[in-house]
């Protein structure tokens, strides 16, 4: 049961990956990193259960918050920069 | 009484599951950038109560409960935000969202 959602968690965590690497703006990469630190969170947690060891969640409660922390830190590192002109048409995804 | 506990908690660790991997194909499948924010974050935060009310089903009355309360309450309150300053540093940078609708074609598929 808890490996059941640890699997989709982790291919999850692949495709978010796979958005980093093909995101065509600077953003979608920053929202790869943001999915793919709260799925670590809820990984963490599963992980916990699935083994028996419940100081995982503390593990956890911290990459919550910290993940939170560097996706803002990171957002205003490249608040006022101006996005190429190319990258305002869509990519057509069939 | 515990296997109804334990079956609650597998159909909602399964459907958490599911949510976050469609949260995942729709952060790969969507055109372009702020319907892939739409569709990673709504999904995160559904997927994110739905596991976690699983586990919770299994934990019980104990201190385990209390920290993944927090864990539930800290999810809820930072991933929308995070979504909320991705979409807002993108539309401030000059990333402009694609106004026009996507015209569908004689299959009824919308083009770009």
């Amino acid at each position: 049961m808890f490996f059941a959602t640890s699997i989709a968690i982790l291919v999850t965590m692949a495709l978010a990956l796979a958005r980093a690497v093909m995101g065509p703006s600077v953003y979608d990469r920053v929202l790869a990193v943001n999915m793919f630190g709260t799925k670590t969170a809820l990984l963490l947690s599963v992980v916990a259960y699935l083994y028996g060891r419940p100081d995982f969640l503390d593990l956890a409660l911290t990459y919550a918050l910290i993940n939170f922390v560097g996706v803002l830190a990171v957002l205003e590192f490249f608040q006022n920069r101006t996005v190429s002109p190319d990258l305002n048409k869509n990519d057509d995804v069939r | 009484m515990s296997m109804m506990i334990d079956i609650v908690s597998w159909i909602l660790l399964l459907s958490g599951g599911a949510f976050v991997f469609i949260g995942g194909i729709g952060a790969l499948r969507m055109p372009n950038f702020y319907t892939r924010v739409h569709a990673a974050s709504l999904t995160d935060s559904m997927g994110t109560i739905l596991i976690l009310a699983g586990i919770m089903l299994q934990a019980g009355w104990s201190l385990a409960l209390i920290k993944l309360l927090a864990i539930l309450v800290f999810l809820l309150l930072t991933c929308p935000t995070a979504s909320y300053a991705l979409a807002n540093a993108a539309l401030l940078s000059g990333l402009k969202p694609d106004a026009k609708t996507l015209s569908p074609d004689d299959k009824g598929r919308p083009t770009p």
